[in-house]
């Protein structure tokens, strides 16, 4: 039986360990607020982005011209995943459920033959994925948004990358992987097509109505905008998806935290009530001693 | 017709301006538009400058831009820029030296690219000192 100072021993560390997590699940909290926020102030723009995008899409989607960013590059057999994860542990299932859902597809697709690529995106899908699939990644970028929060200029950097590679014709489509904010309890795992661009059916739904089918003027023409405006929606789009998964990250850290907090709890006083108990014990045990000696003179 | 037309400016990070004006105009990348209720359907890149919206036929607000894309229709005209400063906010420091990290960034600049990117930057950084306040 363990002895009274091993279970103060155990007591304090567990006590210990509860204000950690109970810290940390404050600061999650705190952070989760600045990501939602920053995430819901990014919407204008890619909506508004693929707005843009979907009415050109329109245009020049029939075109045999049209560039091969928006309409693929008609094969099938190079595929690229951006794969955005954490950078930091201890935030429950959040990046797993990543690499796992990325571990299936990536089978599938190898058993279909075809060649799969991986771009990691924060260290511990790097970490998780190295081991199985070391030899597909082709590039990785950790330590995204250590100044609170992604920036753009660091979206902009990955989706200029992702544009010079195609460019080079080192993939056919690009799937970005991302944990969707759902609520605080709930993140979904979301591929996302970037090339060949798949408008949003919402938004190309909404443009018709929006145009009333007129042709838009172009400056300087429908190509030159096209050939710019496709990078920047990479960009933006990765964008997106980097904030959704900090906010992702920070709820997950929050819900995880917060059980941890509380299963300590329940530990603690699962110990107390031990404790007390031994201890009441031990004093029995030594008055029966005293009174058994005093009878025995 | 209406007289204003609803007038957006957004940069990645936020919503910048949203409201209703009466006329805007517009650094486009083959000089600037002016943009008034009516226009008709326009989609146009934009080069780094300035946008001015007016306001009883005189510049009320002026905002500095990056490169980004205009649309315009009869009644809005929304700009996405990869950044965006009211000409009110911006710090005399802080252009300045982001003035100098460009010009240092062109002088080292290896290749076409790298330099064009410096050549937008330093742009961009001098219409921000030059607007400062």
């Amino acid at each position: 039986m363990a002895s009274l100072k091993d279970l103060r021993v155990r007591i304090n560390s567990v006590r210990q360990t509860q204000k950690i997590t109970s810290a940390m699940k404050l600061v999650a909290a705190s952070k989760l607020r600045r990501a939602q926020e920053a995430a819901e102030a990014a919407r204008p723009f890619s909506e508004r982005m693929e707005r843009m995008v979907g009415s050109l899409a329109q245009i020049m989607g029939e075109r045999e011209d049209a560039p091969a960013m928006l309409r693929g590059t008609g094969r099938d057999e190079t595929h690229l995943f951006v794969v955005a994860t954490a950078d930091r542990g201890l935030c429950g299932g959040f990046n797993s459920s990543i690499t796992r859902a990325t571990r299936a597809r990536l089978k599938e697709l190898g058993e279909q033959g075809k060649t799969t690529k991986i771009i990691c995106v924060g260290r511990k899908g790097r970490e998780q994925l190295r081991r199985e699939f070391g030899a597909m990644i082709v590039d990785h970028t950790d330590g995204i948004g250590r100044s609170g929060g992604p920036s753009f200029e660091e979206a902009d950097e990955i989706g200029r990358g992702l544009a010079r590679r195609f460019e080079d014709g080192e993939f056919d489509t690009c799937t970005v992987v991302y944990n969707r904010f759902r609520t605080v309890m709930s993140q979904v795992v979301t591929f996302q097509q970037l090339i060949p661009f798949s408008p949003p059916e919402q938004a190309a739904a909404e443009e018709v109505e929006d145009t009333g089918g007129a042709i838009y003027e172009f400056e300087p023409d429908e190509e030159m905008i096209l050939s710019d405006l496709l990078p920047r929606n990479l960009s933006i789009q990765i964008f997106r998806s980097l904030l959704e998964n900090a906010a992702s990250e920070q709820g997950a850290r929050m819900t995880a935290m917060d059980s941890a907090t509380r299963n300590a709890g329940e530990m603690i006083d699962k110990l107390t009530l031990h404790y007390n108990r031994t201890r009441q014990a031990q004093i029995t045990k030594e008055l029966i001693e005293i009174i058994s000696g005093a009878e025995a003179l | 017709m209406a007289d204003t037309l609803q007038f957006e400016l957004v940069a990645p990070e936020r919503l910048i301006f949203s409201g209703e004006v009466e006329m805007v105009v517009v650094p486009g990348a083959e000089g600037d538009f002016g943009v008034l209720p009516g226009h008709s359907l326009l989609l146009s890149t934009l080069r780094p400058g300035v946008i001015e919206i007016y306001e009883n036929e005189k510049p009320k607000d002026r905002y500095v831009v990056a490169e980004g894309f205009a649309e315009v229709t009869g009644e809005r005209c929304t700009v996405l820029s990869t950044e965006a400063f009211e000409t009110g906010a911006i710090d005399r420091a802080e252009a300045e030296a982001r003035l100098e990290r460009a010009q240092l960034g062109l002088r080292d600049a290896d290749g076409d690219e790298e330099r064009a990117k410096y050549e937008r930057e330093v742009e961009l950084a001098e219409l921000l000192a030059a607007n400062v306040g």
